[in-house]
């Protein structure tokens, strides 16, 4: 193989794993303004309440009770309350009770929930089971009627009940440290690492802390949020430490006073609804910007969409009408994609593509090279965010792009799909036989829509044409509990089951083990001669082109760079791209060869 | 099916017997003396012991326990040892209460943050934004803190409802109705955030899976790709979110039911724990513990339903 050889690799890049699995929690952060406003609010409320005694000139508890009910007074800003005791210095105190409170309740759970989480999850064995029911049992229980009953043992005393409360919250850090942990255990640079002789502790120290700390930081945060919740609550239900300042207990004064001092109530409550409010916000904030999925993409206007159609047109009419291909024809293709900033991305730059009836046309390139995006277009399937941005794609000789959307579906019927994973690709929640038969009892392309048993016939006859010895019992079973090859022929019946014209393959082997990858390809070809379907496949496995194609054609970067006869093609490749893709199979007429086998075993002798 | 339900049932046995057990050994831990309690510091010693060995605490914790557990299996709780009331009794008075606030709050929610969810999932846009909003702020705000607001704007300043108290629905549905509304609503704020927004995520997350996109490609009318096949897979979580909640609400209900005036187990939960009074607490625990264990296993069941794959894990 050739240092340039770029058909895609299965070696583990451990630096990028790594990287990518290590989200900065700090960028995060910043990349939000309303989390990053969060967090200033949060640093603020914790520094004036740590420094209390130098803020506020009086005591908690000192009470100057003529004083009650007063409003503010110069040196007393916010008034007294019922018992004549300053205002602000007890939210400063009550601060300190409060939000201590619930540091220790942090601090329990994150001691009990963390460390068991990361031995759990990376030894697994006789500890993650029986961790598992503990954790299982103790979030069973009803958090409040246990701090309820532990307060009847254990006595009025809120640090206490929130120790408690650290326990019964230990369990939503464990199984998060844990999930986490279980997920990366196995991961190929994480591998690595065991391989190259580092000891558990550093590679749980490099490389899992930094999977379960973003996550962990988040947790910290609802945990938080809940914990200050719950402790005011029962302070503000009289179930408090009696004459201790917190702002449970102030709410709990300023609530039964409402009707003296409506404004008792408002201090308190802002005090805890903000920082609440704060945590959950910081919480939701980080999480957002580390799952860019969540990211709101910017949506195609109106008046864009118009420039685009309007561009896209006047394109098409520049467009030569003919040798075009019969079935489906590609000119001048472009797909972009939106991003949740900037300008939108290109990744398919004027692609075009023929496929006539009855003949088999491979589309290779290695991963991120648009061949996807090709096949997507013209099934219609692009995902979220991604659009046609220019070209014209034929089927059957009619338009499919920039025609009103139940056009483009009827004319889009002409085509099958058979998807890459075989088992994402069936809907996990019905039989094989409902969801195949579905589409045939709702409509069907030639003729009536069939009846219950008319539909099931077809689905049994389609199911045992691609192969499946027992059509009956896999018409009846779930995806589950079929094996990946048969999956993947039931999704060959599936794009079969509408009687399409042209069959778009993506991928379809990939998933699969070598002998089912034969036969597979065996089915389409058989497909091909007997119904006389065209296919496109999408592949970067050039042994499936030389097994299967007619026609080739080559594509990197977005374009195709070269087509022909598959036999010319691959044999004189006269492109330096496909020279190399060409170059990088060790032997081009075999599927996939063992790799050098008996290099391998002589290492190991 | 029934296997993976035996085991689940099984499983729940031994829950609530180490809820039992592990319950009733640390509330003894707490070695209060029960005959001074209850009948003061001037008692002589002699009444006190006399009082104690009345009530069977002065025989050994396991001892006790076993006593408990024999009687626990034929439905007796004992007695309260401060009103000499059956733990039955006093329980099923006030049940209802609580059982119909947390089982009207569960269906509002259920429905209102079902539709909210799906609603956000598949238009996005505006809507999305509208419940996402929503659903942040009903979690960021302790439930209490809430419910304070509510009291105060509809009870003392509009007077829509009463601040406190409860009728019983079989004296005056206006009357019960009016009692519960605001506890109701109350409790539901936060519950219908939660499952909004866990009904939008799966919704949104289902809709972009591959095996929607291949049925898409097979002609399949939009109306019935979402219908039966994004909803139905998108259900499973927002269930499970659903009896997690439902659990919690055990806990929102004490904090509701005391602001409010219920006479139901959570204030009553409230009232026998400031005592000690260990009968009643164990009654209340173990009540608690096969609510979680019916609500869990009717979620199971319900996944199991919904996602045939479940079944036989």
């Amino acid at each position: 193989m050739t240092q340039q050889a770029t058909v895609p690799t299965e070696e583990p890049r451990v630096a990028d794993a790594a990287a990518v699995k290590a989200p900065s929690v700090l960028g995060a952060l910043l990349s939000r303004p309303l989390a990053l406003t969060a967090a200033i609010v949060l640093v603020l409320i914790v520094l004036v309440v740590v420094c209390a005694p130098l803020l506020a000139p009086f005591g908690p508890n000192d009470a100057i009770p003529k004083n009650a009910f007063q409003g503010p007074q110069p040196g007393h800003p916010l008034g007294f309350d019922t018992a004549g005791r300053d205002v602000l210095a007890r939210l400063l105190y009550g601060g300190q009770n409060t939000l201590g409170g619930a540091v220790i309740a942090l601090l329990v759970a994150l001691v009990i929930g963390v460390p068991t989480g990361l031995l759990a999850g990376y030894y697994g064995g006789w500890f993650d089971s029986a961790s598992g029911w503990v954790t299982n049992f103790v979030m069973s229980l009803p958090a409040m009627i246990v701090l309820l009953a532990s307060r009847a043992v254990l006595g009025p005393t809120v640090w206490v009940l929130m120790i408690v409360l650290g326990f019964l919250v230990a369990p939503s850090f464990y199984r998060l440290v844990r999930g986490a942990v279980a997920a990366v255990r196995n991961e190929l640079y994480v591998d690595a690492a065991r391989v190259s002789g580092l000891p558990d502790w550093r590679i749980i120290g490099r490389h899992i802390l930094t999977v379960v700390r973003a996550p962990v930081i988040i947790q910290i945060a609802l945990v938080a949020g809940i914990a200050i919740g719950l402790q005011a609550g029962l302070e503000f239900i009289g179930i408090g430490s009696g004459n201790t300042p917190t702002w449970g207990a102030m709410l709990n004064e300023a609530f039964n006073n409402f009707n003296r001092a409506p404004l008792l109530l408002v201090w308190p409550g802002v005090a805890l609804g903000l920082t609440s409010a704060a945590l959950v916000l910081l919480a939701s904030g980080i999480r957002d910007a580390l799952d860019d999925r969540s990211g709101e993409m910017r949506r195609v206007t109106r008046r864009e969409r118009a420039t685009l159609a309007a561009g896209r047109a006047s394109e098409r009419s520049a467009i030569a009408g003919d040798g075009r291909g019969a079935l489906l024809s590609i000119r001048g293709l472009k797909v972009a994609y939106r991003k949740p900033t900037g300008p939108d991305v290109e990744v398919v730059h004027g692609v075009d593509l023929d496929v006539a009836p009855g003949q088999i046309v491979g589309l290779v390139g290695e991963s991120g090279s648009g061949k996807s995006q090709t096949a997507f277009s013209a099934l219609g399937i692009l995902p979220e965010g991604g659009y046609v941005a220019g070209g014209s794609i034929l089927i059957q000789g009619e338009e499919v792009i920039d025609v009103e959307p139940s056009t483009a579906a009827a004319r889009r019927r002409a085509l099958g799909y058979v998807p890459q994973e075989p088992m994402s690709n069936l809907d996990p929640s019905f039989t094989i036989g409902s969801q195949l038969s579905e589409p045939l009892r709702v409509r069907s392309r030639r003729g009536p829509r069939l009846t219950k048993a008319q539909a099931k016939a077809r689905v049994l006859e389609l199911l045992a044409a691609v192969e499946i010895a027992d059509p009956e019992r896999v018409y009846a079973s779930y995806p589950h509990e079929i094996s990946g090859g048969m999956a993947q022929r039931v999704l060959i019946a599936g794009a079969l089951s509408t009687d399409p014209d042209l069959i778009i393959a993506d991928e379809p082997t990939t998933a699969l083990d070598v002998t089912v990858q034969a036969e597979v390809l065996g089915i389409l070809r058989r497909l091909r001669d007997e119904r006389g379907v065209g296919v496109l496949i999408v592949t970067h496995n050039l042994g499936v082109i030389a097994d299967l194609c007619d026609r080739v054609a080559v594509m990197n970067d977005g374009r195709i760079v070269e087509r022909g006869e598959t036999e010319t093609l691959l044999l004189s490749p006269t492109e330096d791209y496909t020279r190399r893709l060409v170059a990088a199979v060790p032997d081009a007429d075999v599927v996939r060869e063992p790799w050098q086998p008996r290099a391998a075993t002589k290492e190991i002798a | 099916m029934v296997i993976f339900l035996a085991r689940r049932i099984g499983a729940s046995i031994v829950l609530l017997f180490v809820t039992s057990l592990v319950t009733f050994l640390l509330l003894s831990l707490s070695g209060q003396d029960v005959g001074r309690q209850l009948l003061g510091l001037n008692a002589s010693q002699a009444a006190i012991d006399a009082k104690n060995a009345a009530l069977g605490v002065d025989r050994p914790i396991l001892v006790q326990y076993g006593d408990w557990l024999t009687r626990a299996l034929r439905g007796d709780l004992g007695r309260s040892w401060f009103s000499s009331e059956y733990v039955t009794t006093a329980i099923a008075g006030r049940l209802p209460v609580t059982l119909s606030l947390m089982v009207g709050v569960t269906l509002v929610t259920a429905v209102v943050g079902y539709l909210l969810g799906v609603w956000a999932g598949i238009r996005r846009g505006a809507v999305d934004r509208f419940v996402q909003i929503f659903s942040v702020a009903g979690y960021a705000l302790p439930g209490f803190l809430v419910t304070i607001v509510i009291v105060i704007v509809f009870a003392v300043q509009l007077r829509w409802f009463p601040a406190i108290g409860y009728i019983p629905i079989t004296q005056s549905f206006s009357g019960w109705l009016s009692t519960i509304t605001l506890p109701a609503i109350s409790l539901s704020i936060a519950a219908v955030a939660g499952i909004a927004q866990q009904v939008r995520s799966s919704v949104i997350e289902v809709a972009r899976s591959d095996y929607i996109r291949t049925l898409a490609t097979r002609g399949l009318p939009h109306r019935n790709i979402l219908f039966r096949h994004v909803l139905r897979n998108a259900s499973a979580p927002a269930l499970t979110v659903l009896g997690m909640q439902f659990v919690g609400l055990l806990g929102g209900a004490v904090i509701v039911e005391q602001i409010f005036g219920l006479p139901g187990i959570g204030s009553m939960a409230i009232q026998y724990t400031t005592q000690g009074d260990i009968p009643i607490i164990m009654g209340l625990v173990m009540l608690s513990a096969i609510g979680v264990v019916i609500v869990n296993l009717l979620v199971d069941l319900g996944i199991g339903w919904l996602l045939p794959k479940a079944r036989t894990s």
